[in-house]
């Protein structure tokens, strides 16, 4: 009940701060751009220090773990800023592609990347820099007594999925098919974060989310893994993107999330590193 | 409070209005135009270049759509079994959940309009919070009282076995709680507009309060309660937020054509732009359906 008291507000909350991080990116592009021009000029090269705001578009399963590495970051370097737009792959994607000032976009499938490398978007190669696997959520203390994927196929069981659309609706259709079940669910959530509050609330009885999403929830689900989740595992690519305003700035955000403290809290976190 | 107190002035205006207007020129809608033609001509620039601004804004993206619409594909995406099991689904509900708010809202209205009580201003606000708040947050709400671990509807589902998110009464529900206070409103501005005299002169000819609203009242406000339901059905057809949170999306049984519309969008923008053109089509209908009593609303 107070968890979902948060959660909308917070939901919110995700949209005022979208358009927030959209109008702090326009107004940051020229500050970014004065910042790399300063490194130029005091002779820091490469290795010089990151100043100014790193623009980080990201998958929403990331928000817990990039808002951590955000806080480190600005840490290590002071006077900087990170600025996350955490949301659905594919809208963060569009948004690049349709000409949104980011300098980092961190995907949750390789598909929607790939319509930013197709686009001439990032410099560079996507580098996969956490795999995420499917997991079944539970009620909490699992009345249920569901073990496995197949026990979710029982009659009078209220379960709902991913849509197909998203990645974890596809993944949870690659793990249904591998595994020859057939599973009506009572509905298709439009993202795993919806999946999950329906078992929060205990509208539903299970949903297949991510590891991550199940962790995140603390203790009020409870994860059941299932061997079929192998088949289904998401890759995390990350890139740097050629319009970036803040070139020093992404290279070293870059630097942290594939350094082993970025691992450790990633890891924390519930997504497997590879 | 006064029968004069604060009612939405556009709300008072415009249900009453297009009522008003309708008894003095019953056919002549149409051909009013021509001099609406010649004050045109008139019109001071400060005020003629923000309307043809606010114009092209309100016209633009419904232009793009149909510039961007993709007309050869159009035929295979909108034959296609969900498209249909969308628009059947929508239609019905958005219909179902007007029945409702017109059995729920007309006597609410009423309530609100002739009768006193203490606390009634907040009542009215409370009862058209649904109007400001965020459908999504209107769907979470719903969950947590009609919910199976709800407030009630832990009740209706130990007692009754009843269940209601994931079902198609389910949308009704969410839309009727985002739409009903849209008739709520309307009704009530056009009982304000009423002339309470008819109904007291019924009861001095012996009709009882009920009879009185149902033979003088009703009547009187018809154009009123049409131009509500008109409104809510319109709202309660583009309902999204509230539905998707409260019942869910499952084709055929909760996937109403802007539930279709987002998901679709998601993975084939296409399909997206094919169903929008779609609830556009439909929604064009009604309106051209209701155009003497609605568009020429003086």
């Amino acid at each position: 009940m107070n968890r979902t008291s948060r959660r909308a507000p917070r939901r919110l909350l995700a949209g005022i701060g979208a358009a927030a991080v959209l109008l702090a990116a326009g107004a940051c592009s020229s500050d970014g751009s004065d910042g790399s021009g300063d490194t130029r000029g005091s002779g820091g090269g490469a290795s010089g220090r990151p100043t100014g705001t790193v623009t980080v578009f990201a998958a929403a399963s990331l928000q817990e773990s990039f808002t951590t590495l955000g806080k480190t970051f600005e840490k290590r370097y002071p006077g900087t800023k990170v600025a996350f737009n955490f949301g659905g792959s594919d809208s963060l994607a569009a948004g690049i592609t349709g000409g949104a000032p980011a300098d980092v976009f961190a995907s949750a499938s390789p598909r929607t990347m790939k319509t930013v490398t197709d686009a001439g978007d990032a410099a560079g190669t996507p580098a996969t820099f956490v795999r995420n696997r499917l997991e079944i959520a539970a009620l909490q203390g699992n009345p249920d007594h569901i073990s496995s994927l197949k026990d979710l196929t029982r009659s009078g069981l209220k379960v709902v999925l991913c849509a197909e659309t998203v990645p974890c609706g596809a993944a949870t259709r690659t793990a249904l098919e591998a595994s020859g079940l057939k599973l009506t669910p009572v509905s298709y959530e439009q993202d795993v974060k919806s999946a999950l509050t329906k078992v929060e609330l205990k509208e539903a009885d299970a949903a297949v989310v991510y590891r991550t999403d199940v962790k995140a929830a603390g203790g009020k689900v409870e994860g059941v893994e299932f061997p079929e989740s192998a088949e289904a595992v998401n890759d995390y690519p990350i890139v740097r993107l050629k319009n970036a305003g803040n070139a020093s700035g992404a290279k070293a955000f870059l630097a942290l999330v594939n350094s082993a403290e970025g691992r450790k809290v990633l890891g924390a976190a519930g997504f497997l590193t590879p | 409070m006064s029968p004069s107190s604060p009612v939405p002035a556009g709300v008072e205006g415009g249900p009453a209005g297009s009522a008003r207007g309708r008894r003095a020129r019953p056919a002549g809608g149409g051909r009013e135009r021509p001099t609406g033609g010649g004050r045109r001509a008139g019109a001071p620039l400060p005020l003629l270049l923000p309307a043809l601004v606010g114009i092209l804004f309100l016209l633009l993206p419904l232009l793009a759509l149909l510039i961007r619409a993709p007309w050869r594909d159009l035929p295979d995406q909108l034959t296609s079994a969900q498209v249909w099991q969308a628009l059947r689904l929508s239609l019905l509900s958005a219909t179902a959940a007007t029945a409702l708010s017109l059995a729920l809202g007309v006597p609410l209205a009423w309530l609100l309009a002739r009768t006193d009580f203490p606390g009634r201003g907040l009542l009215r606000a409370l009862v058209t919070l649904p109007l400001v708040l965020p459908p999504v947050v209107g769907g979470v709400a719903l969950l947590l009282a009609l919910g199976r671990n709800g407030v009630v509807g832990q009740w209706l589902d130990a007692w009754f076995g009843i269940t209601l998110p994931f079902t198609t009464t389910g949308v009704v529900l969410a839309e009727t709680f985002v739409a009903m206070p849209f008739l709520v409103i309307s009704v009530e501005g056009t009982l304000r507009a009423a002339d309470p005299r008819y109904e007291e002169a019924a009861a001095t000819l012996g009709a009882s309060r009920f009879t009185a609203f149902r033979r003088v009242t009703l009547p009187l406000i018809a154009p009123g309660v049409l131009a509500g339901a008109v409104l809510a059905w319109a709202r309660a057809l583009g309902e999204f937020g509230a539905t998707i949170t409260f019942a869910g999306n499952f084709p055929g049984r909760t996937q109403t054509m802007p539930l279709a519309v987002y998901l679709a969008l998601q993975n084939d923008p296409a399909a997206a732009i094919a169903l929008s053109l779609v609830l556009l089509a439909v929604s064009v209908a009604v309106l051209a359906a209701l155009r003497d009593r609605w568009l020429t609303a003086s």
